[in-house]
């Protein structure tokens, strides 16, 4: 174990802003490509389940 | 003939951003004129294939009976004459601008004769790439600039390592080396991009 | 052998790929969870205050496996691109496109890191030695092939026109890195180069590596999602696409 305490963790031996500037820029953006895929993963799902469902029903009404 | 001017306008700005002081620009010099030139060239560069995309002499040199490679080749030194050459047949006027005389200035000029055909065959490459494409100039000059990097370092090197005295021999060479490789990749690179962007 | 030749063309219809890909997705996300949390540890609590440059120097623990994963990455991107150009395969496109919006995130952190690394050890935000500097051509290269991809409607001439510019990209990247480490010897002269770590001690290296592991696994995982998307997005009309959606919604 490193630290004496929480503070002397945050602070990083002065060294803080850039030590934890650095990981958290990096965790929010790892985060951000993370959600991104999601969202994309999600509009295509769901704009080929409309899509299908579209041709289902112009097919149910070129039978009718 | 509008690369040219282009170039020389830069090359002229500079100093009105910088200061007319001597001792600061003509450290600049090198560095300036690799730029400007570096940007005029490559200003040109949409206009390489699209005239012949249009009126539809571009699929006639696809299906000639010689190789793509060569008639790229044409089309590369084509572009060097028209653009580049001019470039260093007025670099040494623009040199004299930035206080640059006897072997400094005759390096930058050297420098830029073996560079600039360099930059005509990477260009030829983003040329091709980008035919028909919205987005034009700025898309080849963002896949294109990353690609200059090593011959500026080096164009300008060499004058730099005049001016401290190490010699451009060894800048020089490697512009060389770079301009051989160039003509050979370049052009196939080049005609495998226009296959691809015009079928 | 011809039984195992047919297998590794079955993995290369993206219909096949597809299943195979989104059951591998969730083993390398949890292990890629799994190694930042050893590798952070290690870094946080088990390595050692360096003696030059204080606390500060636990910025590399992301930095190094950033920039190499950066590289590493767009010479994979590139060798997709390539076996996509020669062989005609659409899934090496398709990888091809998946890896470089995380390459291109793995270089710009590595800049920002090594940004933040250079300030408080070196004094300046940036610093034009040759590893930040190649990076940043590196940089330039991941956007001019997005934005190339972008600009292309047709996803198979964007796969070869991506192919190639990666390809004379990957070329270049030595010959880049080679001149900017001239010109930076030339420049530089006595400072310090960013390039220069610490000597590392055997823990430091250890969180390291864990590190470049963790970067390494969620990249793959990342990659393959995207893939996925791709995928769907471009063989929206085909049939196995419309089995999948049916087995989703099923």
């Amino acid at each position: 174990m490193n630290w004496g305490s929480l503070e002397a963790f945050v602070a990083m031996g002065g060294y803080g802003p850039y030590v934890w500037g650095t990981y958290i820029v990096t965790i929010l953006l790892l985060a951000a490509e993370v959600l991104w895929l999601r969202g994309r993963r999600r509009t295509i799902v769901r704009r080929l389940g409309l899509m299908r469902d579209i041709s289902r029903r112009r097919a149910h009404e070129t039978q009718a | 003939m509008t690369t040219v001017v282009f170039f020389v306008i830069v090359v002229s700005l500079f100093p009105l951003g910088v200061g007319p002081e001597m001792d600061r620009l003509r450290p600049l010099a090198a560095g300036v004129l690799w730029v400007a030139a570096l940007l005029a060239s490559m200003l040109s560069l949409g206009r390489l294939f699209a005239a012949d995309y249009a009126d539809g002499s571009l699929e006639q040199l696809l299906i000639a009976p010689q190789p793509l490679s060569l008639l790229v080749l044409g089309k590369i030194l084509a572009h060097w004459l028209v653009s580049g050459l001019p470039m260093v047949l007025i670099a040494p006027v623009l040199g004299i601008q930035y206080d640059l005389t006897g072997a400094p200035l005759l390096v930058m000029t050297l420098s830029l004769l073996i560079g600039t055909p360099v930059l005509s065959a990477i260009g030829a490459v983003g040329a091709a790439l980008t035919l028909g494409l919205r987005g034009g100039g700025v898309l080849i000059a963002l896949l294109v600039l990353p690609l200059y990097v090593p011959v500026i370092i080096f164009g300008a090197g060499a004058v730099e390592a005049t001016q401290s005295g190490i010699g451009p021999e060894g800048h020089l060479s490697l512009l060389a080396a770079f301009l051989m490789l160039s003509l050979v990749v370049g052009p196939l690179a080049a005609a495998t991009a226009l296959r691809i962007s015009v079928e | 052998m011809s039984q195992r030749l047919v297998n590794w063309f079955k993995y290369s219809s993206p219909a096949t790929f597809y299943g195979l890909a989104g059951k591998l997705v969730p083993w390398f996300a949890a292990s890629s969870v799994v190694l930042f949390a050893i590798g952070l540890y290690i870094g946080f609590f088990m390595a050692p205050t360096d003696f030059q440059q204080g606390e500060a120097y636990r910025i590399i623990f992301i930095h190094v496996p950033a920039a190499w994963m950066s590289m590493f990455l767009y010479l994979l991107m590139a060798g997709y691109a390539a076996l996509g150009l020669i062989f005609n395969t659409r899934l090496s496109g398709m990888m091809a496109q998946a890896i470089a919006p995380t390459g291109a995130l793995f270089t710009f952190i590595a800049l920002w890191s090594g940004a933040l690394w250079g300030r408080p050890t070196w004094g300046t935000y940036w610093v034009w030695d040759a590893r930040l500097t190649s990076e940043l051509i590196l940089l330039f290269l991941y956007v001019g092939f997005i934005a190339l991809q972008a600009s292309i409607e047709d996803p198979r001439r964007a796969d070869k026109a991506g192919a190639v510019l990666a390809i004379v990209g990957a070329i270049n990247v030595p010959i880049i890195y080679f001149s900017v480490q001239w010109w930076n010897t030339l420049h530089q002269g006595a400072s310090v180069s960013l390039t220069r770590a610490p000597s590392m001690a055997s823990v430091m290296l250890a969180g390291m590596l864990i590190m470049v592991f963790a970067c390494w696994f969620y990249s793959i995982a990342v990659v393959l999602v995207r893939v996925r998307a791709i995928m769907l997005e471009r063989e929206r009309s085909s049939a196995w696409v419309a089995e999948q959606l049916a087995d989703a919604h099923a």
